[in-house]
């Protein structure tokens, strides 16, 4: 799991920003994410896998289109390392490759009733096209 | 005065209240809210990567359209908020995304990240003013107990943010006292409504408004307020009887202006 991925791995965590070293493994993220319940992997094990290149199953895993992009990781955690970051940036390093979007305009109207607010479609395409 | 305006997609199409009752009452407060020339949709939500420049440059163009008033620029969604501030905040901090950006935009003179951010709640306390409001009350909201919802986006990233304590904000409370009802405050004021993941797993942003909902009805809430569409939606379609109303609907009530605005 070493070096196959060190490339991936150092963009992911240049494009993040986050250093996952800084992370004291207190959990506190993964303690207060919404979106807890519904993760394969959680946001304090986004941590130490991009940490220790272990991204394949991240790349493969729901949990990346599970977090509702709240900040309560990134604001609570008391080390500044700011989980959520790490989450947007593997999802993009998925959704970057070519027919990797993970919603397409063609699933839309299946999704749409009378009340859905436009912000939620351009809220998720954001989040899950390229 | 006058504040540079950008209303966002969601209030020219689903939340046409929240915009026009904003404008209505910016005008009772003595703001004119001038509309930005062809604004752009911020995309509803900041990514955090830092070499994704595309999907910010129309926040970018709505705060250089401000600088080049010299006005404040101010939205009353709270996802537009939160993606124009975040915004600027990078053009402020992040020398090569504002760098890229400007050299795309080629403008010449380039946006240097010097525009005021203000959601309309901060405008109402830091450039109107809670007691100046409270003067203009013509039909106090007494009686009612009215619990604020904030969700993420309006206190998120707090140090981006600065809008208020992140976990133990005022901001909305202050504003419902000086409509004259009574603030309910609760323990899920500030947790996520579910968001735009409604789209793909209704009932996983069903459990997490319920839970709000819920929340704030066992404080005794009669209403709920919250500046977000998409909260909105979340917490009607999911929550108890507790009726979900913008604040800007509550706040030309007791200002007296929504039965003129109905009556239009």
């Amino acid at each position: 799991m070493h070096n196959d991925n060190t490339r991936l791995t150092q963009e992911i965590i240049r494009a993040s920003g986050v250093n996952p070293s800084k992370c004291m493994k207190c959990g506190k993220c993964s303690a207060t994410c919404p979106a807890y319940d519904e993760m394969e992997y959680h946001p304090h094990q986004f941590v130490y896998m991009v940490e220790s290149g272990d991204l394949e199953p991240l790349m493969n895993s729901k949990s990346l289109y599970k977090c509702l992009s709240c900040f309560a990781c990134i604001d609570r955690c008391p080390r500044g390392v700011e989980p959520a970051k790490l989450v947007e940036a593997v999802r993009f390093a998925v959704i970057r490759q070519q027919g990797a979007d993970h919603m397409t305009p063609d699933d839309v109207p299946a999704k749409l009733n009378e009340d859905i607010p436009q912000q939620a479609i351009v809220s998720a395409f954001r989040k899950y096209r390229k | 005065m006058i504040v540079s305006y950008f209303p966002g997609c969601t209030l020219k199409t689903k939340a046409q209240d929240l915009d026009m009752y904003a404008r209505k009452c910016a005008e009772v407060l003595g703001v004119t809210l001038e509309e930005i020339d062809n604004w752009q949709c911020c995309g509803g939500v900041f990514t955090t990567v830092n070499n994704d420049a595309v999907t910010k440059l129309s926040s970018v163009r709505a705060l250089d359209f401000a600088r080049s008033k010299t006005q404040p620029l101010v939205s009353v969604c709270s996802a537009c908020h939160n993606v124009l501030k975040q915004t600027n905040h990078a053009v402020q901090t992040d020398k090569a995304f504002a760098d890229k950006v400007n050299l795309y935009m080629g403008n010449e003179s380039p946006y240097d990240g010097s525009t005021q951010v203000y959601h309309y709640l901060e405008m109402l306390r830091d450039l109107v003013g809670f007691d100046a409001i409270k003067e203009k009350v013509v039909n106090p909201l007494k009686g009612k107990k009215i619990a604020a919802y904030y969700g993420c986006l309006l206190l998120r990233p707090s140090g981006v943010m600065q809008m208020d304590d992140p976990e133990n904000p005022q901001i909305f409370e202050d504003l419902i006292r000086a409509l004259g009802a009574e603030p309910v405050i609760y323990a899920m004021r500030n947790e996520c409504c579910g968001g735009y993941v409604t789209m793909e797993s209704p009932e996983f942003a069903a459990k997490k408004s319920k839970a709000i909902t819920d929340n704030a009805a066992s404080f005794g809430a009669d209403m709920i307020v919250t500046a977000c569409p998409l909260c909105k939606y979340n917490l009607e379609k999911n929550g108890n009887s507790v009726p979900v109303v913008y604040f800007t609907e509550l706040l030309a009530e007791a200002l007296g202006v929504k039965e003129d605005t109905q009556n239009a």
